[in-house]
């Protein structure tokens, strides 16, 4: 393989990998900062408790986003330095200006709320946690700004060869950045909701610590279906934005070849031939189509074709059709993966109020591997929109081949690539391995307050140092 | 002058990234040494655990930095020491989930081996770091295109060598004598025994290295035998070192090798300015900071944010330090 598609590769694997953690940590961030608010409000131990046990896992998946967030961090100017000289005077600046603002702020009180439970007045604690949620949040919407300048341009002029930043603001008002960042952060909500749901779920099933499974059941599965629910709107105005702003990827994911018609049939699945350029046998919705882009019956979505056409004589001559069966499948993957959550969400609010979670043998056994559900839709998005967007790296801009690293040679690639990838997974092996044990142990049973005897130390709990 | 401001900026990044996470690197060498038993090693463990993550974000946000105001140094640099950068990013991805890994499980293999990845994970990147430096000061195969056309080995010389070694040292001594300041009674002897021991071996390897650089950087034709005046406190305050430890004053020795890294770290780069990376096959074609520079709309707004949240972070972690201020002993609340 040559260097480039090795790069591609690597950055595949780092930021898939990456982002498995990413959305865990921040939605687990707004679950426990409100566990830890009921504790300091009723002054109820079961909160504490709570709080204490999701807090464990939550750390140990905050330190491989954390490690794996460094990589992400430096890959630009690694594999993609070509790239890094086009882009860097706009695309630079929302990531320094996200480890300022928003990475300084989580780190440092994380480490005031992992070691301060004894030091901090409980409010002033309770803070801490809180800020690293917002942070999180934060820190997700400098990174997003900087991925939606790659799928929308904005606040930018070529000079000299390169892009330069004109308008800061503009990368903050980009539209696609707020049709994605609300996306994003509710599927964040709904991956760490159906974690601890499922999870609670688990040790309901074996009658472990029910009282404290049971509340952070009942408040996880309203978190999931609200989160669920809100992250298929936001996608859906994400589609409708897709439809100016990036029509290829929006037909490509729609494998659309042809402009359609008057009123637009949705897909639901299809053959796709991608070298005749021609689908086999498909399985349509009338009007949906034109329902999802347009919110009305009718309206012409237009094909990879003509679009091709479109873009040869804006770009010049080349292929613009990006991999047309990853962009199909992964959109569906995703949509199959978010309407599963959302009725589940919604069987588990129904059992919730009418009192028969626990009664619920059938549905408690599937939610344990329903966690795995937000994982599958989030990974899927991405690789939707970052296959989508191919051949451009910076859409309209550069191509991804242009940005690679000249004389990074493909065996260097290959090195780094290989080695990421065994660590990453040694890493993987570990960190699954301490998230079984730390729930089969379960929640720590705190006899007194105050933590005095030496003698208890080893004992029970499990460390976080 | 916007490049100017921004090029002390990043010195100022570095110099957070070296003199704070320089002692938790430090102590992260000197964990498996000083613990003799699980307890004393957790202790050591807990003088760093609620800062080294904060102090890790002073490396990215130096590279985050570097990234927005000089695209090209950036590129070049990263791309470059490719190799380089590979190790120390195992490195601290090791280290980082060490610190949360190791506790986690009661068996004893397990915990020694995240220790080894702590204490190697904390080695490595002050090692590859001083080689770094060593070869922005003495330049390195740049070709027109601002692409660096050497290998990983290039990089590795006697005094690109002299110099990982001699921060590896400083950094072991900034860590021993936090931990004289952060631990009590038998952990603190140990910690002032290693003080104590490496003290004059981290002088003489640094002056080894200040010497090397008469010859093999252009310091001698720029700065002339008298390399000025923050150099020579940088290597009074490290001498001063080895008395305040004799006289039992932990604090000011500290406080000392704090000083060596900050002002040895103006040195290289106040050696480098103009240049960001110099290229060994043609002055011409070194990076300089206007070359390499963002444009002025860009690096007027990433001043306009560094200089109004820069003092907040400084705020809100110096109350981190304050907040943890006592000694960690074996009485202590170990496990979280």
């Amino acid at each position: 393989m040559e260097a480039v598609e090795l790069a591609r590769l690597q950055f595949g694997i780092t930021t898939i990998y990456h982002f498995l953690f990413v959305p865990l940590s921040i939605g687990l961030a707004y679950l426990i900062a409100f566990m830890q608010t009921m504790y300091v409000i009723r002054d109820d131990e079961k909160y504490k408790r709570m709080t204490k046990f999701w807090g464990k896992i939550f750390l140990l998946n905050f330190a491989v986003g954390v490690v794996t967030g460094i990589m992400q961090e430096f890959q630009f100017g690694m594999n993609w330095a070509d790239f890094s000289r086009y882009v860097g005077a706009v695309f630079g600046g929302p990531l320094a200006v996200e480890a300022l603002v928003s990475f300084f702020l989580e780190s440092t009180f994380l480490g005031i709320w992992i070691f301060g439970w004894d030091r901090l007045s409980k409010k002033l604690h309770l803070a801490c946690i809180w800020l690293v949620a917002i942070a999180a949040t934060l820190s997700a919407l400098w990174i997003l700004s900087a991925n939606a300048f790659m799928q929308e341009p904005v606040g930018y002029e070529v000079v000299n060869g390169r892009a330069e930043m004109t308008d800061f603001f503009a990368l903050l008002g980009n539209k696609q950045l707020w049709v994605e960042f609300p996306h994003v952060i509710f599927g964040a909500f709904a991956t760490g909701a159906f974690f601890v749901a499922g999870i609670s779920a688990y040790k309901l099933l074996r009658k472990q610590q029910t009282e404290m499974f049971r509340a952070s059941f009942n408040i996880a599965i309203i978190v999931a279906l609200v989160s669920s629910l809100l992250t298929a709107f936001a996608g859906h105005d994400q589609a409708q934005h897709l439809m100016t702003s990036q029509p290829m990827k929006m037909a490509a994911s729609e494998g659309l070849w042809h402009t359609t018609g008057e009123s637009a049939p949705w897909t639901v699945i299809a053959s796709i031939d991608p070298d005749n350029r021609e689908n086999g046998f498909q399985i349509e919705v009338p009007y949906l189509l034109s329902v999802l882009s347009y919110n009305k019956l009718t309206g012409s979505v237009p094909g990879m074709l003509e679009l091709q056409a479109q873009y040869e004589a804006e770009y010049g001559p080349g292929n613009y059709i990006p991999p047309v069966r990853t962009t199909f499948w992964s959109f569906r993957v995703m949509l199959a993966a978010g309407m599963t959550m959302i009725l589940l969400g919604m069987i588990g609010t129904y059992k919730v109020i009418r009192g028969r979670v626990e009664g619920s043998l059938h549905y408690l056994k599937w939610m344990l591997p329903a966690i795995s559900l937000p994982f599958i839709a989030n990974t899927a998005g991405w690789i939707m929109t970052e296959v989508g967007r191919q051949p451009w790296v910076v859409f309209g801009l550069q191509r991804t081949e242009q940005g690679v690293s000249p004389l990074v040679s493909s065996g260097m690639v290959a090195t780094t690539l290989i080695g990421f990838t065994v660590v990453y997974g040694l890493i993987a092996a570990a960190f699954i391995y301490l998230v079984v044990h730390t729930v089969r142990q379960g929640a720590e049973v705190e006899t007194s307050h105050h933590h005095t005897k030496s003698g208890q130390q080893d004992r029970g709990t499990a460390a976080m140092l | 002058m916007l490049e100017t401001v921004w090029f002390i900026l990043i010195t100022v990044l570095f110099i957070g990234f070296f003199f704070l996470e320089g002692f938790d690197f430090g102590v992260g060498m000197l964990m498996p040494f000083l613990g003799k038993t699980d307890t004393d090693r957790r202790v050591v463990i807990n003088t760093i655990g609620p800062f080294w993550d904060g102090n890790e974000v002073w490396l990215i946000t130096a590279g985050g930095a570097m990234f927005a105001a000089f695209p090209n140094w950036y590129a070049t640099l990263f791309s470059g020491f490719y190799m380089a950068l590979f190790l120390m990013l195992l490195a601290l991805i090791g280290r980082g989930v060490a610190f949360e890994f190791r506790s986690k499980l009661e068996n004893k293999r397990w915990r020694a081996l995240w220790d080894w990845i702590i204490c190697i994970g904390s080695m490595l990147p002050p090692l590859l770091w001083g080689v770094a430096l060593a070869n922005l000061m003495r330049g390195v195969p740049i070709d027109e295109n601002m692409n660096y056309v050497g290998s990983f080995w290039d990089l590795l010389s006697p005094y690109s060598i002299t110099a990982g070694l001699s921060m590896v040292l400083l950094f072991l001594l900034h860590g021993a004598l936090f931990l004289t300041l952060k631990t009590e009674d038998v952990l603190r002897e140990r910690a002032r025994g290693v003080a104590k021991r490496i003290g004059a071996w981290t002088s003489a390897v640094l002056m080894l290295f200040v010497v090397l650089s008469y010859f093999e950087t252009d310091m001698f034709a720029s700065q002339g035998i008298n390399p000025g005046l923050i150099p020579v406190l940088a290597g009074m305050a490290l001498l001063s070192v080895h008395f305040f430890i004799k006289a039992g004053r932990d604090g000011w020795a500290f406080i000392m090798t704090g000083a060596t890294i900050i002002l040895s770290t103006i040195t290289v780069f106040m050696l480098l300015f103009p240049n960001v990376m110099i290229s060994s096959l043609n002055p011409e074609w070194s990076l300089t900071i206007h070359n390499a520079s963002s444009n002025a709309y860009t690096l007027k707004v990433m001043t306009i944010v560094a200089v109004t949240v820069l003092p907040f972070v400084l705020a809100y972690q110096a109350w981190t330090y304050w907040v943890f201020r006592k000694r960690v002993t074996a009485n202590d609340h170990l496990d979280y």
